[in-house]
C-alpha cells in the first residue's frame, strides 16, 4: 500500500492566481519538429562541448554532435534528425540572461531517423554515473544541473530522494502533464536514482492543486508495488517547489545556508528529470527533448508540447497558433521568476520549462514607489526569513558589510516581497542587482588586494636592493680613512704614473 | 519578433499605500458613528479641520523638500494622522486646537524626520502630546456623552460651529456649564481624595463596564480594527499584546485592591485603549517590525500606559506610552531580528 502524506508548511510564502489550466487541460503534443535546430554546445555549469560534426553532414536523432570537454562533462546530441548546417556562435538564453556561444544549427528533415538504442545499463556505481553523463542528463527544474554530479553522492550517505513535483510557479504545468501521462516512467526512474545514490525511500512531493497528477502518481506507485515510494501531498503555496522550501516542508530541516540538500541527507530531482533518466535506461535515447510550457494571454492556443532541445521559440510558438494582436513580453519561465526576452530567436534549452507570453493588462505595473512604510509584510512572506526592507536600505547605501550581515545571498529570488510590498518597491530586482554588485566588489576587492601584495613584495625587494648598495657604500667609506686613505691615494696615483709611463 | 525587457516577477502587487490608508479610514467609520451619537457632531469640525490642515501642512512640506506633491498627498497618510487627532482631542475645541495638533503632526513628527516611512514617532500621538502638555485646559474638557439625557446643557448645531470658529458661546452658557472632566480624570482626582471606585462610579458618567459612551464607542472601535485585521493590514501581534498587558496588571492591582484599583474591563473600554491599540500602536512605520518585536512592543505599550494612568500625572498615558515605546524600537528591532533560514 502507497502511503500519503501530507506535508506540513515552510515559513513564508504567498498564495497565488495559478493561472495553470490555460495549458494543463489538453495533452502533451509530441508531433512537434521545428525546421531549424539551434543546438548549444554550452552547459549551465561545466565545460562547453566540442563539435564533432561537419557542416553538410547528415545526422540522426540522437546521434552525438558534441563531444563532452572531460570525463565528468555533458554530451550534446542531436534533437531530431537532419543536416548540419553551419557551426557558429548564437544567442541562447542562459541563467536569468541572453548570451553568445557556440551553436551547432541544423536543418531538420521529416525522417525522424533514429541513432539511439537501449543500451546495456551497468551495476556498477560510476559507470552508471558516466553514462548519465554521456546521455546529457541535467535536471529539468530549470537550474540544468548536471544529475551525475548530484547523484554522486554515495559516500555523503544520502537518506531520501524527494522528486520534486510540486511545481509553484503559476502558468507552469509541464511537470503537471507529465506525471499525469507518465507517472510510472516518472517513478522508475526515480527508483533507479534512489538505488544509484544509496537511499532508503523516494518521496515524490505534490502540490495539492493537481489532483489529475496525484491520482496518476498514486495509481502508479500501486503499480509497480514498492514500498519505498510515498507520496506527499503539499499545501499549494508558492514557492513550496523550491528546493529548500520543499525539504523544510517535507522533513522540518533546514539546509544549512550555502551548502547543498545533500549535507543533510536529502537529495532533491525534477520529476522530468527522474522521466528523462527513464528514457535513458529504457530507450537508450539521450536527453533530446523535454516537455515546455507554453502559455498566458499573448498565446493563441496554449499547451504543453514535446520540444526538441534546440527548437527556436518563434517556431514553438507558431506551433501554438502564434501571438495574440496585444502580446507585450516574452518571458522564460514563470511569472515570478521567469526572466523576459527581447527577441523570439533564441533556441529553447534544457531549462526551457516555460515559455510564458504576457499582454499589457497581465504586466502592467504600477509606476509609482512609495517609500517603504516599515509594514513589514516583505518579511513576513520571505521563505529565507530574510527582512527585504532593510536589505533594500543597505543596497541603497552600497553598504556591502551590511548587505552580507542581513543574508543577501540566503535570498532565493522567489519575488514574494515585491506582491505584497504596498510601496511597489522593486525588491527582488534590487537583490539581483545587488548580488551581482557584491560579486564584482569582491573581486575587486581581491583584484586590489593582490596589486597591494605585489607592491608590499616591490617595496621589500627595493628597500633590500637599497640596502646593499647603501652598505657598499658604507662599506667603501669606512675603507677610505684615515692611514688606509693615504694609502690608498698613493696607489691611485702610482697606478695612474703607470699608465702614463706605458704610454 | 521583438519584446521590450522590464523585470520580474510579473505580477501586479496586491495593494498599495492608498488602498492600506484607505482601507484604515473605512476601519474607523463604526467609532465615528458612536462617537457621532454620544457626543454631537463636534467630533466631524474637528476632522473637517484637521484634514483641511494636514492637506495644507503636507504639501507645503513636500514643497519645502522638493518632492513630488500630488503623490504625497494622494497617498493618504497625512489625512489617516488628521483623522487620528481629530478622534483623540475632545469634540468641543476652538479650530486652532485640530490646527495646531496636524501641524505639529505633519510638520515635527513626519516631514522633519524624513516624511512618510521615515518618522520615528507616531505623529498622530506626538501632534496630541504637544496639544495636551501646551493646552491642558482645552484638551480636558469633554462634553459628556448623551448630554441632554444626563441633564447637562447642550450646544446647537450652528453654536458648535460659532464655538469652534470663534471660541465664543452664546451668552447665556459657560463652558463649565457643558463641559465635564473624563472619567479617567474624575477616577483620579477622585482618588486623591480619599473616595473608593465604587463611590466614583457612582456618578452618571460612569457605564456599566467602563465610562458611559466610552464604552460603547470603544466596542464600535473593536469591529474597525477586526476588519483591518481581516483586511490583512495590520497584524494581530499589536493590538494582543497591548490589550493583553493592560489586562494583566489591571486584572493583577485590581485583585489586590479594587477600592483603590479600576476593573480590567474599564481600563480596556476607557480612554483611547481600544483605538490606541488597533488604529496607533499599529502604525508600521514607528513600530517594531518582527512578529516577536511587535509582541514586546505591544505589551510595553499597554504596561506603560497602565502605569501612567494610574499613578502618573496624567488621566491617559496611551499616547505617551507609545511615544516610549516608538524610541525602543530601533533597539527592538536589532534584538528581535529572524534568524535566516539554514543559520544558526
Amino acid at each position: 500500500m502507497v502511503k500519503n502524506h501530507i506535508a506540513k508548511s515552510f515559513t513564508g510564502g504567498i498564495k497565488l492566481n495559478a493561472n495553470k489550466n490555460v495549458s494543463s487541460s489538453k495533452t502533451i503534443a509530441e508531433q512537434f519538429i521545428p525546421s531549424k535546430l539551434i543546438i548549444p554546445m554550452s552547459h549551465q555549469f561545466g565545460p562547453d562541448a566540442i563539435p564533432i560534426v561537419k557542416v553538410n553532414q547528415r545526422i540522426k536523432k540522437g546521434e552525438l554532435i558534441g563531444e563532452p570537454a572531460d570525463k565528468n562533462a555533458l554530451a550534446v546530441h542531436a534533437s531530431c534528425s537532419g543536416q548540419v548546417t553551419a557551426i557558429e556562435q548564437h544567442q541562447e538564453p542562459i541563467v536569468g540572461e541572453v548570451s553568445s556561444s557556440t551553436c551547432v544549427i541544423i536543418q531538420t528533415n521529416k525522417d525522424d531517423d533514429v541513432s539511439h538504442q537501449k543500451k546495456y545499463w551497468p551495476r556498477d556505481t560510476q559507470t552508471r554515473l558516466n553514462l548519465i553523463n554521456q546521455a546529457g542528463i541535467v535536471g529539468l527544474g530549470g537550474g540544468s544541473f548536471p544529475t551525475a554530479e548530484k547523484l554522486n553522492s554515495k559516500s555523503l550517505n544520502c537518506e531520501l530522494l524527494i522528486l520534486n513535483g510540486a511545481e509553484c510557479e503559476p502558468f507552469i504545468s509541464c511537470d503537471d502533464v507529465l506525471m499525469r501521462e507518465h507517472a510510472t516512467e516518472v517513478l522508475r526512474g526515480g527508483m533507479a536514482m534512489m538505488e544509484l545514490v544509496g537511499a532508503s525511500a523516494i518521496l515524490v512531493c505534490i502540490e495539492d492543486d493537481k489532483p489529475e497528477a496525484l491520482n496518476a502518481v498514486y495509481d502508479a506507485a500501486g503499480q509497480l508495488n514498492s514500498k519505498l515510494i510515498q507520496i506527499v501531498t503539499l499545501p499549494t503555496r508558492y514557492p513550496a517547489g523550491g528546493e529548500k522550501q520543499l525539504i523544510e516542508a517535507v522533513t522540518g530541516k533546514e539546509v544549512p545556508s550555502g551548502e547543498y540538500p545533500i549535507n543533510i541527507g536529502f537529495i532533491c530531482q525534477n520529476v522530468g528529470t527522474a522521466y528523462a533518466l527513464d528514457r535513458y535506461i529504457q530507450l537508450g535515447e539521450p536527453q533530446i527533448n523535454r516537455v515546455v510550457t507554453v502559455t498566458g494571454q499573448g498565446i493563441k492556443n496554449p499547451q504543453n508540447v514535446l520540444v526538441p532541445i534546440g527548437s527556436p521559440i518563434s517556431e514553438l510558438i507558431s506551433f501554438c497558433g502564434g501571438y495574440n494582436d496585444d502580446v507585450s513580453h516574452l518571458i522564460l519561465g514563470g511569472n515570478m521568476m521567469g526572466y523576459s526576452l527581447h527577441t523570439d530567436e533564441l533556441p529553447v534549452t534544457k531549462a526551457t520549462n516555460c515559455i510564458l507570453a504576457i499582454n499589457k493588462s497581465q504586466e502592467e505595473k504600477s509606476t509609482q514607489i512609495w517609500p517603504c512604510i516599515r509594514c513589514g509584510d516583505c518579511a513576513s512572506v520571505c521563505p529565507a526569513k530574510l527582512l527585504p526592507q532593510r536589505i533594500v536600505k543597505a543596497y541603497t547605501n552600497k553598504n556591502f558589510n551590511k548587505l552580507e550581515e542581513l543574508g543577501l545571498k540566503d535570498c532565493i529570488e522567489c519575488g514574494c516581497c515585491d506582491v505584497v510590498c504596498p510601496s511597489h518597491i522593486p525588491l527582488t530586482a534590487s537583490f539581483k542587482n545587488a548580488k551581482y554588485l557584491t560579486e564584482e566588489a569582491t573581486t575587486h576587492s581581491l583584484l586590489a588586494n593582490e596589486a597591494e601584495m605585489r607592491h608590499n613584495l616591490k617595496k621589500i625587494r627595493l628597500s633590500k636592493e637599497q640596502m646593499k648598495v647603501d652598505r657598499l657604500h658604507a662599506e667603501l667609506k669606512s675603507n677610505v680613512r684615515g692611514d688606509n686613505r693615504k694609502s690608498m691615494i698613493n696607489d691611485a696615483v702610482n697606478r695612474s704614473r703607470k699608465l702614463r709611463n706605458k704610454k | 519578433m521583438q519584446f521590450t525587457i522590464t523585470k520580474a516577477p510579473y505580477v501586479k502587487p496586491i495593494t498599495s499605500i492608498p488602498i492600506v490608508m484607505r482601507h484604515v479610514l473605512y476601519a474607523l467609520i463604526p467609532a465615528l458613528a458612536a462617537y457621532i451619537w454620544f457626543f454631537g457632531f463636534g467630533i466631524c469640525i474637528n476632522i473637517l479641520i484637521a484634514c483641511i490642515a494636514a492637506v495644507v501642512s503636507e504639501a507645503f512640506m513636500l514643497y519645502l523638500r522638493k518632492q513630488p506633491i500630488t503623490q504625497g498627498i494622494t497617498d493618504g497618510s497625512a489625512l489617516v494622522t488628521a483623522v487620528l487627532i481629530a478622534f483623540s482631542i475632545p469634540p468641543l475645541v476652538p479650530w486652532w486646537i485640530p490646527v495646531i495638533g496636524t501641524f505639529s503632526a505633519i510638520i515635527l513628527a513626519k516631514h522633519l524626520y524624513g516624511g512618510i516611512g521615515a518618522n520615528v514617532f507616531n505623529p498622530a500621538m506626538v501632534g496630541y502630546a504637544i496639544l495636551l502638555l501646551s493646552f491642558p485646559v482645552e484638551m480636558t474638557h469633554w462634553a459628556p456623552p448623551l448630554a441632554e439625557e444626563l441633564g447637562y446643557e447642550v450646544l446647537g448645531f450652528w453654536s458648535t460651529i460659532i464655538y469652534a470658529l470663534s471660541s465664543s458661546l452664546p451668552i447665556d452658557t459657560n463652558i463649565d456649564a457643558i463641559t465635564q472632566a473624563t472619567p479617567l480624570d474624575m477616577i483620579k482626582s477622585g482618588i486623591k481624595n480619599n473616595s473608593t471606585i465604587t463611590e466614583i462610579r457612582m456618578d452618571p458618567l460612569f457605564g456599566k463596564l467602563g465610562s458611559f459612551g466610552w464604552e460603547w464607542i470603544s466596542i464600535y472601535t473593536i469591529f474597525g480594527g477586526l476588519y483591518l485585521l481581516y483586511k490583512g493590514i495590520i497584524n494581530w501581534h499589536i493590538p494582543v499584546s497591548v490589550l493583553t498587558s493592560m489586562m494583566i496588571f489591571s486584572a493583577l492591582f485590581y485583585a489586590i485592591d479594587s477600592d483603590q484599583y479600576l476593573s480590567p474591563g474599564f481600563h480596556l473600554l476607557s480612554g483611547s485603549t481600544i483605538i490606541g491599540a488597533f488604529f496607533i500602536a499599529t502604525d508600521p512605520t514607528s513600530a517594531a517590525t518582527s512578529n516577536k518585536g511587535r509582541l514586546i512592543y505591544g505589551f510595553g505599550i499597554g504596561s506603560l500606559a497602565y502605569a501612567i494612568r494610574t499613578w502618573g500625572g496624567f488621566p491617559d498615558g496611551f499616547a505617551f506610552a507609545v511615544l516610549l515605546m516608538n524610541s525602543s524600537v530601533p533597539l527592538l528591532d536589532r534584538y528581535t531580528r529572524p534568524r535566516i533560514y539554514g543559520k544558526s
